[in-house]
């Protein structure tokens, strides 16, 4: 992978020896022309005839709480259609709703798309307002009056753990190792995993060392900002068209924060510009339908960048301990973390993943987690790929990297050591089925890149690993045969990077066909089953699960309709790569039979719906170079080569796109980005000329190593790839830098005053 | 409100007359007023490039140029770049390098490429890399995007050598 293949991309190798005639090669992706020429519609793009502008006011301050809100001169400004604050909302009740990748609590929802009383971070949404143009909206939103009782805020979860820290919540209890406190608290929740016996195993231990880290709160970074437009119908039916990972979630939440059923609500998915797990939760969708209620027109709601940053859901902030004791041999005999997460203004951060996945990669026989999750007068966190994983992979990785410095043990070699492999037992209880661990370190292992020393001065060298679980979930797909010979598919997965591709290409492998000949759409709420979010590494795996029983579907019909057709019983008749055969020699190519279907009988509509158990973890290994200026602390990634488990690769390019997309991800979380807070709890770098994220400037090629370990669970050995490649580069970049100029980085980002502050420090 | 402005200009080879307030950017015009939506909007502030379009053959994010100072200028956008049939080399080399995931970003940069190309018809990695550093990707890392743009140059200088 590492010189430029031109023109390759095409019809690239159907390689890795698979027994496939589509799965593993490059077709053009379905929706790629309408994507390269501009044509293709994102949400922002919607345009209903006499629609209204949107804009939402949001919270100046922290923490504060609301007295009243005066709407009166907003309302009086020519052109303002309506305004809408939090009581327009219904009130959902105190339940959990499960999004698929996280559980929301609809109260909780509902108070962060509009503050009831109180506003809990800088950018919490207050009111909305629906006018002639975006212009004076704007302008009508600056005439509400909110009046504010401003409270002391805390944005860090150390401050915000201690009992003299201003409560968030007065009555949030701590749900401590499952007893209620009695006091509030800003923790929420406080679990432990346990195995074995910790105490014993790290008295039996030749080397312990235990380490703090801290990481700051980091966002998603999508380039398309949030968006909505809704239509509340006389009739009473809505219609959103939105961009987001889920329409279903969306129809669910929209429906259950406005008052009516889930059949009231249509959603039509618009191309999304990036999600990352950040648009799964709604922010605008119910406002833009609840003020499109009060003026009788369609809305349009638009974010621009500081509100995504300020109002969206970034990843937490974190502050982490582990301690990890090995023998002689350098075998890890106990391990042991604190694990402490920013949740945002509300309960529910990612500490639940991170504290399943911090010691996955390894055989941990003895090990203790303690979890909290604990609020904070930041926006309400929402998923980040792998999330809760890359924080508690950028402390564990370190330590282990810590433990093969001292004892002089190649850190592959330890990793190989102590891999977790089938039949290992996380310290959370479940025991792995087959899984590519091992193989994910033996690539990077027999890699050019690891094999090619380093030897330029100020540049190191560091490794680290990372898990993910990914997930199963529902999908659903529908496919019509054409008489063209073709199969019109619809799915209802909404496609981040490139995915209806690698669904058709798996409808394409079943029923024999090229992977041209499907026409892939992703559907709306009303014209395909439900399907779950896409998030989780989920959507190849399971809504190809879904393609591929629709193509099964197709089979079984064609099968019956040539049994009918030569007049035989079906059971003389098979379904053999891509033709029907039957007795004595009769065939019907897939095409010819398809010519037919419409003049023999009834339409032939393939149906597929899956639940499906056996989506299978997946491990990456990651190996970078990095050169450090000494004088400036400032760190440049020399070369970057990251190996993963992707069970089967549908179409490479794009699993390849993932892992590089990933590890950069990664990257600029390890190296730059961070939320800059004041006293106050302003964010203080709300654009991305201050929230810098990776430019191609700052990069080099990265290098995807494919390891296929197909996935039993799946019938073409899918794994998901999506969210693994971000967990292990923060990790491996602080042991690279180690490596390069001897400071162990504890806190991310480590940017360049900190690594600078490092070798000062050091130096004297 | 101030008066709407008439503004005269070609807007993918041709005249286009329209009406603005002299506070709407060139962006929010293409995209609310034209319905050329195929122009991004990422930040607003000039940091992404995704609404990267070019006037008189050089490249500007248009949320940064107000509408009225286009008078008179040769616009060119994303819907521009195709043939009457077919796609731009730098589109086709995009598509086949995979070179999009989410693709809002693809607009800009392929507007960027096409000025890059014009100045430099044969640059390094390291000129790809510099020229394109003001257009943001969160989905790809860059690598094939980079790949795609070293592609496109060598699919326009075969095509020069055929003519
Ligand atoms: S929208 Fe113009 S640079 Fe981002
Ligand atoms: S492809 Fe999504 S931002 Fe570039």
């Amino acid at each position: 992978m590492s010189t430029v293949e031109h023109g390759k991309a095409v019809e690239g190798p159907n390689g890795n020896g698979k027994p496939y005639k589509v799965i593993g090669t490059r077709p053009i992706r379905h929706d790629g022309v309408d994507k390269v020429t501009g044509r293709a519609k994102y949400g922002a793009d919607v345009r209903l005839t006499g629609s209204l502008a949107g804009v939402v006011l949001r919270s100046p301050h922290a923490h504060a709480n609301i007295r009243s809100i005066d709407v009166s001169a907003a309302l009086a400004l020519p052109g303002v259609r309506g305004v809408v604050i939090h009581k327009d909302l219904c009130d959902p009740g105190n339940r959990m709703l499960e999004l698929g990748e996280g559980a929301v609590n609809l109260r909780h929802l509902s108070n962060n798309v509009l503050a009831a009383d109180k506003v809990l971070y800088r950018g919490h949404a207050v009111a909305a307002v629906a006018a002639d143009t975006v212009h004076i909206a704007e302008q009508a939103a600056e005439l509400i009056k909110v009046d504010y009782e401003v409270l002391p805020a805390v944005v860090d979860v150390e401050a915000a753990m201690l009992p003299t820290a201003p409560l968030l919540h007065v009555d949030l209890l701590t749900d401590e190792l499952g007893q209620t406190a009695t006091k509030p608290s800003n923790i929420a929740k406080h679990f432990r995993f346990e195995s074995g016996d910790i105490e014993k195993g790290f008295s039996a231990a030749k080397l312990v060392i235990e380490r703090e880290f801290r990481t700051a709160t980091v966002h998603q970074g999508y380039i398309e900002p949030q968006n909505a437009t809704a239509h509340w119908n006389a009739d009473g039916h809505i219609t959103v068209w939105t961009s987001t990972q889920g329409s279903f979630t969306v129809r669910q939440q929209v429906a259950e924060l406005v008052g009516v059923p889930v059949s009231r609500v249509k959603v039509i998915p618009m191309e999304i510009g990036g999600g990352f797990g950040g648009k799964i939760r709604v922010y605008l969708e119910p406002v833009a339908a609840i003020l499109s209620k009060r003026t009788g027109k369609p809305v349009k709601v638009l974010m621009n960048r500081s509100e995504v940053f300020e109002g969206t859901g970034p990843t937490p902030g974190s502050y982490i301990l582990v301690k990890l004791g090995v023998d002689a041999g350098g075998k890890i005999i106990a391990a042991q973390a604190y694990m402490a997460y920013e949740a945002g203004g509300y309960p529910g951060s990612p500490i639940g993943a991170g504290a399943m996945c911090i010691f996955a990669c390894y055989e941990i026989p003895n090990g203790r987690i303690d979890g909290y999750d604990v609020v904070v007068n930041k926006p309400q966190t929402s998923a980040y790929r792998a999330p809760g994983a890359t924080n508690a992979a950028f402390a564990m990785e370190t330590v282990v990297d810590e433990i093969c410095d001292q004892l002089k043990i190649d850190p592959l070699e330890f990793r190989l050591n102590n891999a977790a492999r089938e039949g290992t037992r996380r310290v959370d209880g479940p025991v792995f089925p087959r899984v590519g661990m091992i193989e994910s370190v033996e690539a990077i292992k027999n890699s050019e890149h690891w094999q090619t020393p380093l030897t330029g001065k100020n540049q190191g060298r560091g490794v680290a690993s990372g898990f993910w679980f990914n997930c199963g979930l529902k999908s659903a797909a529908s496919a019509t045969v054409n008489a063209d010979g073709t199969v019109s598919l619809v799915e209802g997965s909404t496609d981040i990077g490139g995915s209806r591709t690698g669904i058709a290409m798996q409808l394409a492998e079943a029923l024999g066909i090229a992977a041209e000949d499907v026409m892939p759409t992703v559907g709306d709420t009303d014209s395909v089953g439900y399907t779950d979010v896409t998030g989780g590494s989920r959507v190849t795996f399971a809504t190809g699960y879904a393609a591929y029983e629709a193509a099964r579907d197709i089979q079984r019909q064609l099968v019956e309709r040539a049994a009918r057709i030569w007049e035989v019983d079906p059971k003389q008749v098979a379904y053999e790569q891509g033709s029907i055969v039957g007795p004595g020699g009769k065939k019907f190519t897939f095409k010819e039979l398809a010519a037919l279907v419409n003049k023999t009988g009834e339409p032939i509509i393939g149906r597929g719906a899956v639940d499906p158990e056996g989506c299978g973890g997946a491990f990456a290994t990651h190996v970078v170079d990095v050169e450090v200026d000494p004088d400036t602390g400032k760190v440049q990634v020399l070369r970057y080569t990251a190996s993963q488990d992707v069970g089967t690769a549908i179409h490479p390019s794009y699993v390849e796109g993932q892992i590089q997309g990933g590890v950069v991800q990664g990257i600029g979380w390890g190296l730059n980005e961070e939320y800059f807070y004041d006293a106050a709890g302003t964010m203080k770098n709300a654009t991305f000329l201050d929230y810098r994220m990776p430019t191609c400037y700052d990069l080099p090629l990265i290098d995807p190593i494919l390891v296929e370990v197909p996935n039993p669970g799946h019938p073409y050995g899918v794994r998901g790839v999506g969210e693994v490649p971000i967990v292990p580069p923060p990790a491996a970049l602080a042991n690279a830098i180690a490596h390069a100029v001897g400071v162990r980085m504890k806190q991310l980002p480590m940017s360049p005053p900190r690594v600078l502050r490092e070798i000062l420090a050091k130096k004297k | 409100m101030a008066k709407k402005r008439v503004v005269s200009t070609t807007i993918n080879g041709r005249q286009v007359e329209f009406l603005c307030e002299p506070r709407q950017t060139l962006l929010e015009v293409l995209r609310d007023t034209l319905e050329l939506t195929g122009t991004k909007e990422g930040c607003s502030n000039g940091n992404c490039g995704a609404c990267t379009v070019l006037m008189n053959g050089r490249p500007v994010v248009s949320c940064l140029v107000l509408a009225v100072e286009t008078e008179g200028a040769a616009l060119e956008t994303i819907e521009g770049v195709a043939p009457v049939e077919g796609l731009d080399l730098i589109q086709q080399a995009f598509l086949e390098n995979a070179a999009l995931q989410c693709g809002i970003c693809t607009p800009g940069f392929i507007m960027s490429t096409k000025a890059l190309l014009a100045e430099n018809p044969d640059p390094s990695e390291h000129d790809v890399r510099f020229y394109l550093s003001g257009n943001l990707c969160r989905c790809t890392g860059y690598d094939k995007i980079v790949r795609a743009v070293l592609d496109s140059a060598r699919k326009k200088k075969l095509a020069a050598a055929a003519k």
